[in-house]
């Protein structure tokens, strides 16, 4: 279990959230996922066997956001 | 799907672009009288304006979210369809400008936070065999030894392995005046080394240091969403897609595809879910700026309503630690006994001792042949002079004999819960210094001030002796005062004002008390930004200045009077749409421009509350203080 802590590019419209929620939820292998919408912070915990923080960050970028650091912690 | 990030990235120039294109087109039409070029540029516009939203709507749509821009997307090409260029250019343009506008000032509410997260450190020095290393504050892991050098920043919650200095820890505990620390004591991350240098072995990194947890708890404090936020936003998610729906069959039935694409840009939501948010952020934003953490929305639409506040006495009524209250002198000079006494106490650790340091004046002395007397004192000469400190068993041990106006003092001095210092020189008694733990003097005015604000019942509870406990009650204000009491009896007596029926705030030192700060409607954590009260409360105040109490009260029903004139705001904004819509007075373009104009003016209205605050100067501090005395 890994848990990754991304740091977004300010988000400003309540749907992003619902987006962001969304699409790293649907990825295989992650358990949680909470994003801070005021600190622009996504926080998630995972399944390091099925996917990783790269995958997330791709996932979330795809959506048009960007990301400007990730930090990775074991758990 | 790479196009979404750039267009994204270079919005400005996309939104510069339409805004040209719509200006273009309408000089092309009334001034040069070309109705193709009219149609061909605002054809143009709408699609530049159009790529970016419809990309959005897909991209959420593709994870199963209709979002606003769906709306808008749809709008935009059912008016394109319909030949309404100029109409569904002006409804992208203004679309693009205020979701830009949007973020400008939503920065401003969130520039709060923003300032603490800068505060934490971010590079640390290693000390490694080979040499000094400086690295990024990631890659600080427990147990690593880190050099702090003057006028440096803690990075890490640790013990000093080497060296010692002055450590400015006011961003943690509040404390502005800086403590010296040495080997083996306990430094936090986000403090600042004043002057010497230390050697800190890392316990805690990042965001688990206690700084860690406060940026922590700040952040997720400005999404916590109250009861009524949460209702706002579960409509929010079904509205959506309701509006399309309806704009649907309103087009199916009156084939009028011009009034259904109206319904779907007036059906955006705006105004309303973003009003309580903004506020929410601006209020907990302006607490933090001042130290003062409120822990969301639904904390502060609770402690809104408090009416009954129970204080804990030690460490929030008083200060926590014994001051010097009162010195009768005898002998000539008050001033150089005192400073003579300081300089002798500061060879000990004794708590009173630390006390007389803290109140006499610093005069440069030599004390030699000091000697401890134990359970009685001190004997030392300074500058020559032989001084006895101590109590009056010390006083008889060295045949000081008191007069009766003397015993008096000391008598009337020790019956008001004062500890007794006495101080003489050869035979002659000079000084009996009176010590005790104080009512802060900012007390009885914030009390006062509380009353104003809707406290209708001002409680002390405490396991001091009764006595004591009425003393300060009389003093500071209080409506009861209950003594001789365990922690679990005051969590008991919270429970019994929550079944009258109050809704009750308990203020506490955090630690202690967390029984109570759990049981009660609000817990509130003064002057202490330890993890345990940062967790267990719903409000910290990490300066331990009581006015900090009233300034969070007044920001509370200041943030929550703020959500409610947004909610108005916003409501307005759909009956004025509505009736529009309805007498014929509105279409897309202008419904799109009140729709903006509605979400920056409930932004700007949350934006009052980062207003600067008035601060009390230091005059009417020192005023208040000699009232006291």
């Amino acid at each position: 279990m890994e848990k990754a802590i991304l740091q977004l590019g300010a988000l400003t419209c309540p749907s992003c959230m619902q987006k962001i929620e969304h699409a790293v939820a649907n990825q295989a292998g992650v358990n949680s996922v909470k994003v801070l919408f005021n600190a622009s912070k996504v926080k998630t915990e995972y399944d390091d066997q099925l996917t990783s923080a790269d995958t997330l960050k791709t996932a979330i970028e795809q959506l048009g956001y960007d990301v400007q650091n990730v930090k990775v912690k074991a758990i | 799907m790479k196009l979404l990030p750039q267009l994204q990235k270079h919005r400005q120039t996309l939104i510069v672009v339409v805004g040209s294109l719509i200006v273009l087109a309408t000089i092309g039409q009334y001034g040069l009288r070309w109705q193709a070029g009219y149609q061909i540029l605002m054809l143009v516009a709408s699609l530049i304006g159009f790529l970016p939203i419809g990309l959005q709507a897909w991209s959420a749509l593709r994870v199963k979210v209709i979002s606003i821009d769906l709306l808008v997307s749809v709008a935009v090409i059912g008016a394109v369809m319909i030949g309404e260029n100029n109409e569904s250019a002006i409804v992208t343009f203004l679309f693009l400008l205020g979701a830009f506008l949007e973020q400008k000032t939503m920065e401003k509410t969130r520039s709060a936070i923003g300032t603490l997260t800068q505060m934490a450190p971010a590079q640390a020095i290693l000390i490694t065999e080979s040499g000094h290393q400086t690295i990024d504050i990631d890659d600080v892991d427990p147990g690593d030894v880190m050099l702090v050098k003057t006028g440096g920043q803690v990075p890490v919650d640790g013990h000093i392995v080497k060296g010692s200095g002055y450590v400015n820890e006011a961003s943690i505990t509040g404390e502005a005046k800086p403590m010296h620390k040495g080997v083996g004591e306990q430094v936090f991350a986000g403090a600042i080394l004043d002057n010497g240098t230390l050697e800190v072995a890392a316990e805690k990194v990042g965001e688990d240091t206690t700084f860690g947890k406060i940026i922590e708890l700040v952040e997720e404090a400005q999404d916590a969403k109250s009861s009524v936020e949460r209702l706002i936003d579960k409509f929010a998610t079904y509205y959506t897609p309701i509006v399309l729906v309806i704009a649907l069959i309103v087009g199916l039935m009156s084939r009028d595809v011009r009034l259904a694409i109206t319904i779907l840009v007036l059906g955006c939501p705006g105004a309303l879910v973003i009003g309580v948010p903004v506020a929410n952020v601006a209020g907990v934003g302006q607490g933090a700026k001042q130290g003062i953490l409120l822990k969301g929305g639904e904390v502060m639409a609770t402690f809104k309503h408090v009416d009954t506040f129970v204080f804990d006495k030690t460490g929030t009524l008083t200060y926590g630690r014994p001051k010097v209250a009162s010195v009768k002198t005898y002998g000539q000079d008050e001033a150089t006994m005192l400073a003579a006494v300081a300089n002798i106490e500061r060879e000990s650790d004794h708590p009173l001792g630390q006390a007389i340091i803290a109140y006499a004046p610093a005069v440069k002395q030599t004390v030699t042949d000091t000697q401890v007397i134990q359970g009685k004192g001190v004997v030392a000469n300074v500058d020559a002079v032989p001084y006895l400190v101590g109590n009056s068993a010390l006083m008889r041990q060295f045949g000081v004999a008191l007069n009766q106006s003397q015993q008096y003092d000391l008598k009337a001095l020790q019956d008001t819960g004062h500890s007794v210092v006495l101080v003489a020189t050869g035979a002659q008694l000079q000084l009996i210094i009176g010590i005790k733990d104080q009512l802060r003097p900012e007390v009885p005015e914030s009390l006062r001030q509380l009353r104003q604000m809707g406290a209708q019942q001002l409680i002390m509870l405490t396991g001091d002796n009764q006595v004591t406990a009425d003393q300060i009650g009389l003093a500071a204000g209080l409506d009861t005062v209950q003594g001789d009491l365990l922690p679990e009896a005051k969590a008991d007596y919270v429970r019994q004002l929550q079944a009258q029926g109050h809704v009750v705030a308990f203020v506490g030192d955090g630690i202690n008390d967390s029984p109570s700060i759990a049981r009660a409607d609000i817990g509130i954590a003064m002057g202490s930004g330890t993890d345990v009260a940062v967790e267990t409360s719903d409000v910290v105040l990490i300066q331990s200045n009581f006015r900090q109490l009233v300034v969070a009260f007044g920001l509370t029903k200041k943030t929550v009077a703020n959500m409610q004139e947004n909610i108005g705001l916003a409501l307005a904004t759909v009956a004025l749409l509505f009736v529009g819509l309805v007498l014929g007075q509105v279409n897309m373009g202008s419904g799109m421009f009140v729709h903006e104009v509605s979400i920056l003016l409930v932004t700007v209205n949350a934006l009052r509350l980062l207003a600067p605050k008035q601060k009390l100067d230091d005059r009417q501090l020192q005023v208040a203080d000699r009232q006291l005395d």
